[in-house]
């Protein structure tokens, strides 16, 4: 099952020429660039392994492909994302993120109804593979 | 509009385009003397702006190797050619963001096992798209000693010099005599560096123009017994050990300030706008320089090689 998260997750895959354009884009804005990876699409899952520290200073898309190339080769079937930060006074959150790497199968997101108390139906995710 | 391939090129009119000439005129302007230095930064932009219009006519073309090493003696303008150069290289097109990132040994080199080599990609990371300016490479490379992480540095250096070519330029500088020796220990780079610059130092005629533009950026001048003064003071200070031309003066016409601000406050009477801008002749002639220079007890510091 296809996982959308994150910008552009509906649309085709972005290419790399598409990923360091995204990339020029954030760095433009002075938003700090950090690499994710997981194996674990759940949605609840918001902590992601970092890959490194996330870039401050970089002045040029390049930096950060070479360190997702990295982190390719080092976590080949995993999903890869890149969160841009914005330290701006009051926003000092993520503003940006998307994926960059899927596995090649995706694992599918089900759904659990259980019954409780009173008829009461719970629901729950669950990643199955 | 159309994608066909142009017949031919103005070369006059690229030049004035991309902006090179701005970077060669600021070049001529800013800085004194240095004629071999502003020659081969001319050649290398013709040969740049060449290779630029022969792609464009579809000519076979190959990325020119842009890695550079500057020789020369302290204070002789390496970094300064250097900025001057990013931005050269920027408005050609060679580099995408036309940024200078200066770094020595102990910016690239770790302390530890496994320390260095992200430390060293740090600094990559952030050049990329622009100039690495490495100054006094050859501290990367110690021969006496067999563990040393630098040799390290150099190997993720050369990788990067060979892959990333169209991403960052690398600038070497150093010292002449210990550059080659550094260069003939390590052919890696002899052969990756394609453009050695050699920079030669300044005539003494040149170091008064180079104290007179920088007393006119600060707003001072010389009087006329202190321009006088400020020549001999040149000729004796070149004789001297740790001369690092440029710097040399700099440092020199700061200490002159310093000696002014203290003459008009010790003087008893308003001072004049006049009095304020102006450096005497007393101020340059208290300098130590004139009176035989090093102090034998201070000479043995070398950590102070600037001060006099």
């Amino acid at each position: 099952m296809r996982i959308t998260q994150g910008c552009f997750s509906f649309l085709p895959d972005l290419t790399d020429e598409e990923i360091s354009a995204q990339i020029e884009y954030c760095l433009g804005r002075g938003w700090a660039i950090g690499i994710e990876h997981t194996d674990d699409p759940h949605p609840r899952a918001t902590f992601w392994e970092m890959w490194g520290n996330p870039m401050f200073d970089l002045r040029d898309a390049k930096g950060v492909m070479m360190e997702l190339d990295d982190c390719r080769k080092a976590n080949p079937d995993t999903y890869i994302r890149i969160n841009a930060f914005d330290n701006t006074r009051g926003f000092e959150t993520v503003t940006m993120s998307f994926l960059v790497s899927r596995p090649a199968v995706e694992p599918q997101i089900i759904m659990r109804r259980t019954e409780v108390d009173g008829r009461a139906i719970r629901y729950t995710h669950e990643v199955a593979r | 509009m159309d994608d066909a391939t142009p017949t031919t090129i103005d070369l006059r009119a690229e030049y004035e385009q991309s902006g090179v000439r701005e970077v060669l005129d600021e070049l001529d302007r800013e800085l004194i003397g240095l004629a071999p230095v502003k020659s081969r930064i001319r050649e290398t932009a013709a040969l740049l702006l060449v290779d630029r219009a022969r792609a464009r006519l579809g000519l076979a073309h190959d990325t020119p190797t842009l890695h550079m090493s500057f020789t020369g003696n302290p204070g002789t303008g390496k970094t300064t050619v250097a900025y001057k150069m990013a931005g050269l290289l920027h408005r050609l097109g060679y580099i995408r963001k036309g940024h200078l990132v200066s770094v020595t040994r102990d910016d690239l080199v770790g302390q530890y096992i496994g320390h260095t080599a992200p430390k060293t990609k740090e600094v990559l990371k952030k050049a990329m798209g622009g100039v690495l300016f490495i100054d006094e490479a050859y501290y990367l490379y110690k021969p006496d000693n067999e563990r040393d992480y630098g040799q390290e540095a150099i190997e993720i250096l050369l990788q990067v010099m060979e892959n990333n070519r169209d991403d960052l330029v690398v600038i070497m500088a150093g010292y002449a005599d210990r550059m080659d020796r550094f260069f003939s220990a390590n052919p890696g780079f002899r052969s990756r560096v394609a453009h050695h610059i050699d920079f030669p130092d300044y005539s003494e005629e040149e170091l008064a123009r180079i104290a007179d533009s920088m007393l006119d950026a600060q707003g001072y001048r010389l009087d006329e017994g202190a321009r006088a003064a400020m020549a001999e003071y040149v000729t004796l200070r070149r004789a001297q050990p740790h001369f690092a031309n440029a710097r040399s003066i700099r440092n020199a016409l700061d200490r002159a300030r310093l000696r002014q601000a203290n003459r008009l406050f010790t003087q008893d009477r308003p001072v004049t706008a006049d009095e304020l801008c102006t450096i005497t002749q007393a101020d340059i002639r208290a300098s130590r320089v004139f009176s035989g220079g090093l102090d034998p007890d201070r000479s043995g510091r070398k950590d102070d090689p600037h001060e006099l």
